[in-house]
């Protein structure tokens, strides 16, 4: 992953809400303390990111933390107070009105927490509205649109309006909304948070086939952590508007970088997140079979249990780093320290 | 302890104050002469400046405003040669007719049809009927030069008020700078701008026009700000992550997206608009409203009621038709193919046009509906006013006399016995008491400009009017209120009358009102009361059932009985409405005033109309605004009111 080219990145970004808050900034930077005694509020601060081609990076914490205005501040919805943020390189806040229309027509997608359909529109109009935009003819659009709704198991509620549907079908129409223009940068903020469990896993599974096969960049917010353990490439908690901690979901139940992070995973099965790599023990003794040191142990746990020998546990170049016992899954499963 | 004393002190003070009349000095009663300042003359001198003098660089004001009058003059003609007049050759009596207007068979059924397109066939029925009734009873020339002028107003108003209120959306500067005068152009009564509008403008139809669309706009400014500011930001954030242009954002996204509410908002304007354009009449807008004026001026019951029940049908025509297409606005048109297949309705009212108006010269009877076949109803409102005022003359004067002698003239008394600095310290310190140094200096203000005036008691006067009006209004409405909010039936036909009333415009209810106890303080504060009854009612019944159903709940498990329920719960938490309802009242009751000068009381409004009757510009403006003080003096003062009880019942937000 880390081979791969920064999509998307930001620089010490902040976003303070309340008067004059650029005056804050010009000095040394403000502790949460300072920001709350001037009275402002701190939504996003100092916040430093890389986003990597292909990578769905997950931002979670609790609510209030910063999350949607962190989001909007990448897509430029909203000015930050200070910082920079690149797309591709090129310095967004620099990016003249005009060129940033066409970023946002062809480059970049939204999906939104609280939906934003458009009451005057049909379902079939509001999928295709960003291709109207972009000047798509009405046959390719609506044809286009007509494809992503059955997508997302919508078909035959075509002609109703927003206010007709559950807040689980409203979703899913912003969700086909923003699958209709297929951007290379997606940001989707809570995007399965109305949906039951069956469709959002449905709905978690379409986007990580879209996401394989056409190297889209996603970036995520979920309060839902098995959600972001599914899909998450690296995870960014987020407290008060800073990022605490950026890491992949096995790296924050290991080794949490505070109280809060820790917390905060407290609950994670940990053999969801733990992989054969970090508990292979040295040894070398006869084994039952080579099994892959990425793999988590919930996926391999009954194979491992089931032989009576160890496993060798292998790196990705096919080395052996270790083996691993079936006591030594146990140990993880049942949560006996380590 | 002597915070709640207070008011009641100072109450007790003010009577003994009241008391004391005859010791008064003269100069406490009434502000000396060397307090006046000749203001009246100074807005005199600079208007005949302004259309005299002033220039715009390359051309004078007076060109402006004749660009401007021609502007509106060439769409109005149109208007009315479709309406009214058709394109006739030669003057006068000797006018050949060319071209015949719309037959009253063929706008009565465009009407109806409209109505069957915005909502069903009773609405397109009862539409029709209305339009009919025009016909049949005789006032359909009138009711159309009405319906033309507000054929023509309307437009302009939806179209400025929407770009001036897309300018405040989008610019909170503009927003600041317009506020305060879109709500001097609220306050000011009407009369007052028709004064410099018959000044620049001269008498006529074109200067009608234009105080309408000035007295109509303020409100869809408001709601075209207030619309857009409501739409969720997700949805503003949608349209610009999808790459909207700022042009495609307004027209594609939020203009669409805010189309319920900006019907609301058209609605309004046609009310409005028909409200003045009666009113306007008075400077040669002609119509209904000119018939029933005219009807007033002679006394003649008959032809008032006959032209005032046709205003009626006209608003209730147009306002079932403006809501019932706003309700419509947020409906897809499932309809497809070409336009002809699309459009079947109005192919066949164009069909019918042209039939009636070919067919109509050789049976004139489908162009203009026959004279035999008019109905009158003039003689039997005048014997059915006549009969009651023989039969019940004794009882009906025996109320207004008593009304008058234990009620109105006591207050008035009262209020013009109070000498003028005690009651601008009791304004200045009610604004301290309820918003410290800036609504007290508004208060103290604004008093003073009263004083300055030289309208000292005319200002009391309306006061008086004013408030004993209001008084009425509330004490019968809130009742009305809670149980319109307690009870569905009840609910639905207070409702229904309260809509109603609030179509008709203001100057109908004189006519009743007139017919039965003649001219003076009892006819006016009866006819203020009826104008002004209808937010006292809506906005309680609103307030009330508005509050949260747990609270209800909560406070029956406690055991309190329905009527603890009412007093303890629901009134105490529905008062910020209760209060915005009353402060509605007062405004109504004002502009009402203003048309009560009609029936001969000695306010403000009398002013304002014998400034009007003088094309006195300079004493015209300066009674306007001194209502307008008095407006705002009680809208802030009540506002503010409402925000500590909000505050109080910690429902934050500001009033
Ligand atoms: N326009 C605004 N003005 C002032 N404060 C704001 C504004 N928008 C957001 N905030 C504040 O910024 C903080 C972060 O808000 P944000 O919406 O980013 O939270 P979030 O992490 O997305 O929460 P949730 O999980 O509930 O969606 C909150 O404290 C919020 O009150
Ligand atoms: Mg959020």
């Amino acid at each position: 992953m880390t081979d791969r080219p920064v999509k998307l990145a930001c620089r010490h970004v902040w976003k303070l809400y309340g008067p004059h808050p650029e005056r804050l900034l010009s000095g040394a930077v403000p502790s949460l303390e300072q920001i709350r005694a001037a009275g402002l509020v701190g939504a996003v601060r100092d916040v430093s990111l890389e986003v990597r081609t292909g990578e769905i990076f997950v931002i979670m914490g609790l609510s209030g933390s910063g999350k949607s205005t962190l989001v909007r501040c990448l897509s430029r919805l909203i000015e930050p107070t200070a910082g920079e943020i690149l797309f591709n390189g090129q310095d967004l806040l620099q990016t003249s009105a005009r060129e940033m229309i066409e970023i946002r027509r062809h480059r970049m997608g939204m999906v939104f927490q609280h939906f934003a359909l458009l009451p005057h529109l049909t379902v079939l109009q509001n999928v295709a509205f960003p291709l109207e935009i972009q000047g798509v003819d009405r046959a390719a659009r609506e044809a286009r649109a007509a494809e992503v709704i059955a997508l997302v198991g919508l078909a035959g509620r075509e002609g109703n309006f927003p206010r007709q549907l559950s807040g689980g079908q409203q979703q899913r129409v912003g969700i086909a909304r923003s699958l209709a223009v297929e951007p290379e940068l997606w940001f989707l903020d809570e995007p399965f948070s109305a949906l039951d469990p069956l469709i959002r896993r449905e709905m978690q599974d379409e986007f990580l086939r879209i996401q394989r096969q056409l190297q889209k960049t996603i970036i995520f917010i979920t309060h839902d952590f098995d959600e972001a353990i599914r899909l998450a490439d690296r995870i960014a908690i987020m407290k008060d508007g800073a990022v605490v901690q950026v890491a992949t979901p096995e790296q924050l139940v290991l080794a949490p970088a505070d109280a809060y992070v820790a917390a905060f995973t407290a609950h994670v099965p940990r053999a969801k997140v733990v992989t054969l790599a970090s508990i292979a023990q040295p040894g070398d003794g006869p084994v039952a079979g080579n099994l892959p040191g990425s793999a988590r142990i919930e996926a391999v746990a009954d194979q491992i249990e089931a032989a009576s020998l160890p496993f060798a546990v292998l790196d990705d170049e096919g080395r052996v780093i270790g083996q691993v016992t079936g006591r030594a899954v146990i140990d993880v499963l049942i949560g006996r320290g380590r | 302890m002597t915070a709640r004393l207070l008011w009641p002190g100072l109450a007790a003070l003010s009577l003994i104050l009241a008391a004391l009349v005859a010791q008064m000095p003269g100069w406490a009663l009434l502000p000396p002469a060397a307090l006046h300042l000749d203001m009246a003359a100074w807005v005199s001198a600079a208007m005949v400046w302004l259309v005299e003098q002033a220039t715009f660089g390359l051309f004078t004001v007076k060109q402006a405003t004749r660009a401007l009058a021609a502007m509106i003059e060439w769409p109005y003609e149109a208007a009315r040669v479709l309406l009214v007049d058709g394109i006739t050759e030669g003057r006068g009596r000797k006018a050949v007719t060319l071209v015949p207007p719309l037959s009253w068979i063929a706008v009565t059924v465009a009407m109806g049809t409209l109505g069957v397109y915005a909502r069903n066939l009773w609405l397109g029925l009862g539409v029709g009927a209305l339009f009919l009734y025009l016909a049949v009873f005789g006032q359909w020339e009138s009711a159309m030069i009405t319906l033309a002028s507000i054929v023509i107003a309307v437009p302009i108003g939806v179209m400025g008020g929407l770009v001036l209120g897309v300018a405040a959306y989008l610019s909170p500067r503009f927003d600041r700078l317009q506020s305060p005068v879109l709500d001097l152009m609220q306050t000011v009564p009407t009369f007052a701008y028709l004064v410099p509008i018959l000044f620049l403008f001269g008498f006529g139809p074109v200067a009608a026009l234009l105080a309408t669309v000035i007295y109509a706009m303020p409100p869809m400014v408001r709601i075209t700000t207030l619309a857009l500011r409501s739409i969720p930001p997700e949805i503003n954030d949608f349209a610009r992550m999808v790459g909207c242009t700022g042009w495609q954002r307004l027209r594609k996204v939020l203009l669409p997206a805010a189309l319920p509410d900006l019907m609301v908002g058209v609605n309004q304007v046609i009310m409005l608009s028909l409200n003045m354009v009666i009113i306007a009449s008075m400077i040669g807008a002609g119509g209904l409203g000119f018939d029933v004026l005219n009807a007033l001026r002679r006394l003649d019951i008959g032809a008032g009621v006959e032209a005032g029940l046709a205003i009626t049908a006209l608003a209730v025509a147009l306002d079932r038709l403006s809501q019932a297409l706003a309700l419509r606005a947020g409906l897809p048109d499932a309809a497809t193919g070409s336009w002809i297949k699309r459009h079947p309705k109005t192919l066949a009212v164009l069909a019918l046009v042209l039939a009636t108006g070919l067919l109509g010269l050789v049976w004139p009877w489908l162009q203009t509906y026959p004279k035999a076949g008019e109905l009158s109803t003039k003689a039997f409102w005048s014997d059915l006013v006549k009969s009651i005022n023989i039969n019940y003359f004794d009882q009906l004067e025996a109320w207004r006399t008593f009304v008058l002698t234990y009620m109105l003239l006591p207050v008035k008394r009262f209020l013009l016995a109070l000498p003028w600095p005690w009651v601008v310290a009791l304004v200045t310190l009610a604004g301290w008491q309820l918003g410290r140094a800036r609504l007290a200096a508004l208060c103290l203000g604004l008093s003073l400009f009263l004083v300055a005036a030289g309208l000292w008691e005319q200002a009391m006067t309306t006061v008086y009017l004013c408030g004993v009006s209001v008084v009425v209004a509330v004490l019968v409405g809130l009742p009305l209120g809670v149980l319109a909010a307690s009870n569905a039936t009840a609910g639905k036909v207070i409702g229904g009358v309260i809509d109603t009333l609030q179509t008709l415009p203001s100057f109908v209810y004189l006519i009743p009102v007139v017919m039965l106890f003649r001219v003076g303080d009892f006819s006016a504060m009866t006819a203020v009361v009826l104008y002004a009854l209808a937010p006292a009612v809506r906005y309680t019944a609103h307030g009330l059932r508005a509050v949260p159903e747990e609270l209800v709940e909560a406070g029956t498990v406690c055991g309190c009985t329905p009527w603890q329920v009412l007093t303890r719960i629901r009134l105490p938490m529905a008062l910020p409405d209760i209060l915005l309802g009353v402060n509605q009242t007062i405004m109504l009751a004002l502009s009402m005033l203003v048309i009560t000068a009609l029936v001969g009381t000695r306010d403000l409004g009398q002013e304002v109309y014998i400034a009007l009757t003088r094309a006195d510009t300079g004493a015209g403006i300066v009674a306007g605004v001194c209502v307008a003080a008095l407006a705002i003096i009680a809208d802030r003062l009540i506002a503010a009111g409402a925000a500590q009880a909000r505050a109080r019942l910690g429902m934050g937000g500001d009033a």
